[in-house]
């Protein structure tokens, strides 16, 4: 924390530090989206025929989805309309080819995730993180794959899953978010590009935080990877994932699919921490972040964990949920939302109860800002067999200044008798009580700030990694700045 | 060390001093007594430098300097510390953790090393211990939960380890029982120290049994009407303030 003085005025004016553009040659698909673009996104990651096979048959569906209905509009969200035909799918540094080396990777895309922080020499610190780092739509580099692999745990780029371990991917892919679940998700399957893949055997406990690295370079593209993770009976493993993007003018969309699978005994925790460019002060550009995360906890005692600190995009749109399908099985729900400036998130989580004894927590953390619209929309919902199931549900809102919003929309739904709800919610604000009080014990405004902020999310900056703790923290107190003057 | 002159003070409408002057030197502690709505509260928060009130006349020195024109965490830097009368929760903050921070942020602006975890718990238990105070508060959440004796014994925890030059204590003992008041005193007495000064603000008079103090104030609509020694403090508890109020409005008429 510091405490080195600054005006709130140079504060505020800080840029997001992650905007700059990286020069470099990219191969790019021409502009638009047609069975012509899907079959030459295909090409280009050399795919078998059934992946193609599959990505033809979303994109029908997403066709017939866009003439009939359209975009679902329920959320409380407003964004401009979105021309899908203005959108390059596929955007990658050339060369293309897979890269067996560091050596072999462009230097200044090397350069570009040393300048975000991002390890990828494996000596370097940080040597308990493996980091799969995509670039646009491809995946350029990823470390300690061989360590891992003498593990028998398999984390590599999506691409190569598909090429290297069709059987698992095809087994897998689409059994948590099947291809016609939403219109974003449809559109995924159709397009997606890139993301990671993790497979734990059985037993196994990954001995390294694994993560992903997804950076937007190029203008006017779309991002939309896919990630699948699946956990064999009694394995466990830690997963993270990071983003940021660099500051233009028009928005750009993401949007992601990640699947979770975790067999008998088997433990997934996943921790994002979301940096998207979220706009400048009057709402100009900044990424639509519209993403479908589902976890199965298939097994029995299985247990999915979502741990998520969302401060960037301009909008953020995403339900990260778990199926407890397996009995006993937990599932968790850990998120702190940001909304400044012109940011609109409506997020949450939902939980579907259908095994037996299975339990899940909520903890919803949402924070406004400036002109910020934040709302938590969660379902609970408790399936006729799920005898024994319960529920704790935290949702809190934290209002700094009065030009923001928060907004709660819980869907609880039980069909069995013996289930446990519980549900807690509040709304606050920092108030000026409380900063003269921080102040008059001598901490400058911006640290009482912070302070306050971080206490309120504590609960779920505990869930996170420690290194990535500090991050957060650093990273909630970066997006605040001058939001309270 | 502080020097206050002609202080006039409004929130909102409502003129609430009406020129008070008050000079108070290191080692001296003063208390200012009156009755409800006499200014008490906001004479200690335009001390501290709360937004809400403002000065539309005179001024306040502080070391030579003009205090008025300080930002609050200035004023807390340069050795002023005011004991709240209604300290505020800030949950999920731990009370050690607040301290250290507000510590470390006085230390450095008086060009002293920050103290790292370590050294700043052996301090605060240290305190924490002369205080009769329960160690596990330190792990709590700033006054949450806290009873309202609770947070008064944390202010005076608080002041304990920040060391004011300046403190004042904003109706410290209201709410409290006798033990909870006789731990206060103790904790207030043990402060006093040829470099400090100590403004103690109270409505009744039996703190001061507890308190050592060497003037007594009597602010009664705005301005400082009386003063004097120990002796006045016994004869307000044994008449009331209504004697006072009557001199006070016999007397010259208040300035403008």
């Amino acid at each position: 924390m510091t405490t080195a003085p600054q005006t709130i005025a140079t504060l505020a004016n800080r840029e997001y530090p992650y905007g700059f553009v990286t020069e470099i040659e990219t191969d790019a698909a021409p502009r638009g989206l047609s069975e012509d673009i899907i079959r030459l996104i295909s090409a280009k990651k050399s795919e078998p025929a059934w992946m193609l096979a599959w990505r033809l048959k979303a994109y029908r569906h997403w066709e017939k989805m866009a003439q009939a209905e359209g975009e679902p509009t329920w959320a409380n969200i407003r964004y401009g309309p979105i021309d899908y035909q203005d959108i390059v799918y596929y955007s990658a540094p050339k060369p293309t080819q897979a890269l067996t080396s560091l050596e072999e990777v462009d230097p200044e895309l090397l350069k570009t995730f040393e300048k975000l922080g991002i390890p990828l020499e494996e000596q370097k610190r940080f040597s308990g993180i493996a980091v799969d780092a995509v670039f646009d739509s491809v995946s350029v580099a990823t470390t300690f794959k061989e360590k891992l692999a003498d593990l028998g745990i398999i984390f590599c780029a999506f691409s190569e899953a598909v090429q290297q371990h069709p059987a698992l991917v095809q087994k897998y892919m689409g059994s948590v978010v099947p291809y016609t679940d939403n219109f974003f998700a449809t559109l995924n399957a159709a397009v997606f590009t890139d993301g990671s893949f993790c497979y734990i055997p059985k037993g196994v406990r990954c001995p390294m935080e694994l993560s992903t690295y997804f950076r937007i370079n190029a203008a006017d593209t779309g991002q939309f990877e896919r990630t699948l993770i699946i956990a064999e009976p009694g394995s466990y493993v830690s997963y993270l994932e990071g983003c940021t993007a660099p500051k233009r003018d028009q928005h750009q969309l993401h949007a992601a699919v990640v699947e979770l699978i975790a067999l008998d005994d088997a433990t997934i925790k996943y921790a994002t921490i979301q940096n998207w460019y979220p706009g400048d002060k009057e709402g100009k550009g900044g990424i639509y972040n519209f993403v479908t995360k589902r976890g199965k906890a298939l097994g029995r005692n299985s247990k999915i964990s979502w741990t998520q600190v969302e401060t960037g995009a301009a909008i953020t749109w995403k339900y990260p949920g778990v199926i407890l399908q397996g009995d006993h099985s937990i599932g968790e729900f850990y998120s702190v939302a940001l909304t400044n400036n012109y940011q609109q998130a409506d997020t949450g989580t939902k939980m579907i109860h259908l095994g037996k004894h299975t339990k899940s927590t909520i903890v919803a953390k949402g924070i406004s800002a400036g002109h910020g619209q934040n709302t938590y929309r969660g379902l609970v919902k408790i399936g006729k067999g799920a005898t024994g199931a319960r529920n704790y549900t935290q949702c809190d809102s934290l209002l700094l200044g009065d030009q923001c919003g928060a907004h709660t929309f819980p869907y609880i739904e039980v069909k069995t008798a013996s289930a446990q709800m519980e549900h807690e919610a509040s709304t606050s604000k920092i108030g000026e009580d409380q900063l003269f009080y921080c102040t008059q014990r001598g901490l400058a405004k911006e640290d009482a700030v912070d302070l306050i902020v971080n206490g309120f999310c504590k609960r779920v900056f505990r869930e996170l990694p420690m290194e990535f703790a500090v991050e957060a923290q650093k990273l909630l107190s970066v997006s605040l700045e001058g939001s309270v003057g | 060390m502080l020097e206050i002159k002609n202080l006039h003070v409004k929130v909102g409408t409502h003129q609430i001093l009406k020129g008070v002057d008050l000079k108070v030197n290191a080692g001296e502690v003063h208390s200012i007594m009156g009755p409800n709505a006499s200014g008490k509260s906001t004479l200690a928060q335009v001390l501290a430098g709360r937004a809400t009130y403002e000065v539309t006349a005179g001024e306040v020195l502080y070391d030579g300097k003009n205090l008025l024109e300080m930002a609050p965490e200035e004023r807390a830097r340069e050795g002023i510390f005011m004991a709240f009368q209604y300290p505020v929760e800030i949950p999920g903050v731990s009370s050690a953790y607040f301290l250290k921070a507000a510590l470390n942020a006085i230390r450095k602006h008086r060009g002293l090393e920050e103290l790292d975890a370590m050294d700043f718990l052996t301090l605060a238990k240290e305190k924490i211990k002369v205080l009769e105070m329960d160690e596990k508060l330190l792990h709590r959440s700033v006054n949450e939960g806290f009873s309202g004796g609770e947070k008064k014994r944390n202010e005076i925890f608080q002041m304990a380890v920040l060391e004011p030059r300046l403190a004042i204590m904003d109706e410290t003992d209201s709410g409290l029982d006798i033990d909870a008041l006789r731990i206060v005193a103790n904790g207030v007495n043990g402060l006093r120290s040829p470099q400090r000064a100590i403004i103690v603000i109270t409505h009744y008079q039996r703190l001061l049994n507890y308190i050592i103090t060497d003037y007594v104030h009597v602010l009664v609509d705005g301005r400082i009407v009386k003063s004097g020694g120990k002796e006045l403090a016994l004869a307000l508890e044994a008449q009331g303030y209504a004697w006072v109020e009557a001199e006070a409005r016999t007397a010259t008429p208040a300035k403008t």
